[in-house]
């Protein structure tokens, strides 16, 4: 055992799959609700956990572009599986909330906001580009000098315990878009399943106090340098082996350049503008407002819910909406996420998880859309000179 | 006395004709005459024959389509613009009636004498086309823009 | 983790009254509105929106058309055009709605300070420029010539006839108006706002230009500006697209990498020029 004043934000410990099971109980112990990885519906999906148990023990998942399966794995990996099915958003973000309520009583018009103090909950199991995506998040709903109140509620209170990619999926881009495997920032404890035929244990790295709060009340042990060695071994196999790439280089000005190419309307020919890449995305933020009143007249409440740009009522203006087609709106989407991004919050709002991939019906692929307006543009280009 | 400004002058000096040579201006001088009109006073009837071209001076004429009731004004026409299109169109017959808004004056040219001299020497009437067209474009492409009735659906909120 | 301080909700509105209503035309009020708190009156910018509530209705960006040297009421001109402006505009005098804002980044005035100051509006594009036209008027004497062009679609839907009289009666303005169609009892231009600008007294290498109305018209207006040499960088222009949030979160008013609510309503033509032309942005 470790002892309590080892374990400190930048330390590294062991902790075995057998104890594994304290992990969660000490977060419930400390309040918080625990959020991980469970099978559901034949997807790994994001829920609240009561016990280790729950965990998808020996579960794959197998992606590819308009595929998702779960598979039995060799071992019992804990985390075995690629990123969830749906990412973390719905918890920080709620795809559907009260925003306030109004009371009209004669002379009298008030507006409050619902008293319903913000979970706490602890995140187990996040990847990197999850994280990253949640930092992306923050720049949209914690800027500025109004932050989103019920996002920054549910932000703050929460720990992050994210997990190290073991392996890479079929429609996995991290690499690409510089955002994992490796796990380096924005995670409170950041965990590497190692298992050896003989042997199942987490390397548990400390990146923060409120980390390091949780990991003293666990029974850990100090790490091997060769366990440390295997966790970056482990890492350095899952960069090599990403089942897409994305080139990045001039990508925003590629799009921004060539909103009347050809290739928007190829894609529009197979996009069936059902929104699934905007709801599946982990940074998507569009949301409307929806206001509903009371049968009696004299209350009534706004809504909040997550809004996609493929929908025609999104962009809508007096008279009718500003893309009536499909090649308009999975332009804006695209170009928004890949290039707009940039101008608007610093960085692309892509982080290379694959949803949009693996839960597109047409199986439309954004890095190939991606590499074939950059071979037009490269045309244009040629043609040029 | 008030010296009165040779009519050769006054065209000249009108926009429409802005840069044309002493020989053309000498020339469609012989076809003009200057004319007034009082504000309310009728120009032309649409039906009636096309038999004169105006350039305006000062004042204002409007394009007016008669309807039971009342006439439908569809656009004025101020200092610097040209009138009747219709003189130099077969049937040459006016498409609306013309009423001066205000007082108004105008070089008025006989058609028939313009239409003669385009056709005699041609480089007159390709010098007049390339004056006219463009601004027969331009009134297309507004009368189509009015057409949009833009200001019709928009709130423009912010 | 973050620690965030307890912050006023960017969502909740302040409660104000309509203390005046004059109807415009038949479909499109104008709203003096005060605050229900005194404490909550705010300064505002030409140019800039509100956010306004109708209860139960939900929420549109109205562009604010009074005076900004005018503190402590809110005015606010407003067509009924769809399922909020409808029930804003019935309501009477003494009614309370919500409002959040001001919002967005509006007419530099400034920018046209010892240069002509053209004006252009088409149809209710002239309420979100009233502000920066008598913010321009209190300070006559900053400006070289104020020059007014406004298009509407017929005699009867003229906003603000007072202003009107006021801009026409002044030497020191220069105003046209412009219908699409009239009877015989209009004795003012009809046609076209582009043979406005086409005929109007400026100095394309020293004046600012305004633009607001149907966009349609601002590019057309804009194009007119630019055949007579005025540059892109001196025409700014204001635009109009779906909003919820106001500030710059909701997503729906993008244009291009462009927040509308946030980066403009209002802005500069060299910026926007080619989205502007690109269908469906």
């Amino acid at each position: 055992m470790l002892s309590a004043d080892q374990v400190k934000p930048g330390a590294q410990a062991v902790l075995s799959r057998a104890d594994f099971d304290h992990l969660i109980t000490v977060l419930q112990a400390e309040g918080y609700d625990v959020i991980g990885p469970t099978v559901d519906n034949g997807a790994v999906v994001y829920q609240e956990i009561d016990n280790a148990g729950a965990l998808p023990e020996g579960v794959a998942s197998r992606q590819a572009a308009g595929r998702y399966r779960l598979e039995k794995r060799a071992d019992n990996a804990l985390f075995g599986y690629i990123a969830g099915a749906q990412s973390w958003r719905p918890y920080l973000f709620q795809p559907s909330r009260t925003v306030w309520r109004a009371e009209k009583s004669g002379d009298e018009l008030s507006f409050t906001e619902p008293e319903e103090p913000a979970p706490k909950m602890a995140f187990l199991g996040m990847r990197a580009c999850e994280l990253a995506a949640i930092e992306l998040q923050d720049r949209v709903f914690m800027n500025g000098d109004a932050p989103d109140p019920d996002y920054a509620a549910r932000r703050s209170g929460a720990l992050f315990i994210a997990v190290n990619c073991g392996e890479a999926g079929e429609t996995c881009f991290c690499v690409s878009m510089d955002t994992g495997p490796k796990v380096t920032r924005g995670h409170d404890l950041v965990l590497t399943e190692l298992i050896a035929p003989d042997a199942h244990d987490f390397l548990v790295e400390i990146e923060t106090e409120a980390g390091a709060e949780i990991a003293r009340k666990l029974p850990l042990r100090a790490a091997e340098p060769q366990e440390v060695g295997r966790a970056d071994a482990i890492l350095a196999e899952t960069a090599q082996s990403m089942g897409r790439a994305l080139d990045t280089n001039g990508l925003k000005e590629i799009l921004q350049d060539n909103q009347d190419a050809p290739q928007w309307g190829d894609v529009a020919e197979r996009c069936l503008s059902c929104a699934n890449c905007t709801l599946v995305c982990p940074t998507c933020f569009c949301n409307t407002t929806e206001d509903v009143t009371a049968l009696d007249g004299e209350s009534a409440e706004r809504r909040q819910r997550w809004a996609s740009c493929f929908n025609l009522d999104f962009s809508y203006l007096h008279g009718g909406p500003v893309r009536p087609s499909v090649e308009a709106r999975y332009r804006q989407w695209m170009t928004h996420k890949l290039a707009h991004w940039i101008d608007q919050f610093g960085d692309s709002g892509c982080v290379g998880c694959g949803r949009c991939i693996s839960w597109c019906p047409a199986s439309i692929d954004i890095t190939e859309e991606a590499a074939a307006l950059r071979r037009h543009a490269e045309e244009a280009d040629n043609g040029e000179n | 006395m008030v010296k009165i400004k040779p009519l050769e002058d006054i065209i000249r000096s009108h926009a429409f004709f802005d840069g044309l040579t002493p020989d053309i201006s000498s020339l469609i001088a012989g076809c003009a005459r200057n004319v007034r009109f009082k504000a309310g006073e009728m120009i032309y009837r649409l039906g009636d024959a096309a038999d004169t071209f105006y350039v305006v001076r000062h004042g204002r004429v409007a394009l007016e389509m008669p309807a039971a009731g009342k006439a439908l004004c569809v656009e004025t026409l101020d200092g610097g613009d040209i009138l009747n299109a219709s003189w130099l169109v077969p049937p040459y017959t006016c498409r609306f009636d013309a009423r001066a808004v205000d007082d108004t004056r105008a070089i008025a040219f006989d058609a028939v004498c313009l239409r003669q001299k385009c056709d005699a020497d041609s480089a007159v009437g390709y010098d007049l086309m390339k004056r006219f067209v463009p601004v027969m474009v331009e009134r297309l492409t507004h009368a189509r823009i009015q057409a949009m009735d833009l200001y019709a659906g928009g709130s423009t909120a912010q | 983790m973050t620690a965030v301080s307890a912050q006023t909700d960017p969502y909740r509105p302040q409660v104000w009254r309509i203390v005046e209503k004059q109807m415009e035309t038949a479909d499109t009020a104008t709203l003096a509105l005060e605050p229900k708190d005194r404490a909550n009156a705010m300064p505002f910018e030409p140019g800039q929106f509100n956010m306004l509530y109708a209860f139960g209705g939900g929420e549109v960006p109205i562009s604010i058309s009074g005076d900004p040297r005018e503190t402590g009421r809110i005015i606010h001109t407003i067509r009924a055009v769809g399922s909020v402006t409808r029930p804003l505009i019935a309501h009477e005098r003494g009614a309370l709605v919500g409002l959040r804002g001001p919002f967005g980044a509006g007419w530099p005035v400034e920018a046209a300070r010892g240069k002509d100051l053209l004006i252009i509006a088409g149809g209710l594009g002239l309420a979100p420029l009233r502000p920066a036209i008598l913010d321009a008027l209190h300070r006559r004497s900053a400006f070289q010539r104020i020059v007014i062009l406004y298009g509407a679609k017929d005699p009867d839907s003229l906003l603000f006839l007072g202003d009107i009289a006021d801009w026409r009666g002044r030497p020191d303005v220069g105003f046209d108006v412009t219908v699409d169609r009239a009877g015989q009892d209009w004795h003012g231009n009809i046609g076209v706002i582009l043979r406005l600008i086409k005929a109007a007294h400026f100095d394309p290498a020293n004046a600012v230009a305004f633009i607001c109305g149907p966009e349609v018209m601002m590019r057309l207006a804009a194009d007119e500006l630019m055949a007579r040499d005025l540059p892109q960088d001196s025409i700014y222009v204001s635009l109009e697209r779906n909003m919820k949030c106001a500030f710059a979160r909701c997503g729906h008013c993008q244009f291009g990498p462009h927040f509308v609510c946030k980066d403009g309503p209002v802005f500069r033509l060299d910026r926007i020029r080619a989205l502007l032309q690109t269908p469906e942005i």
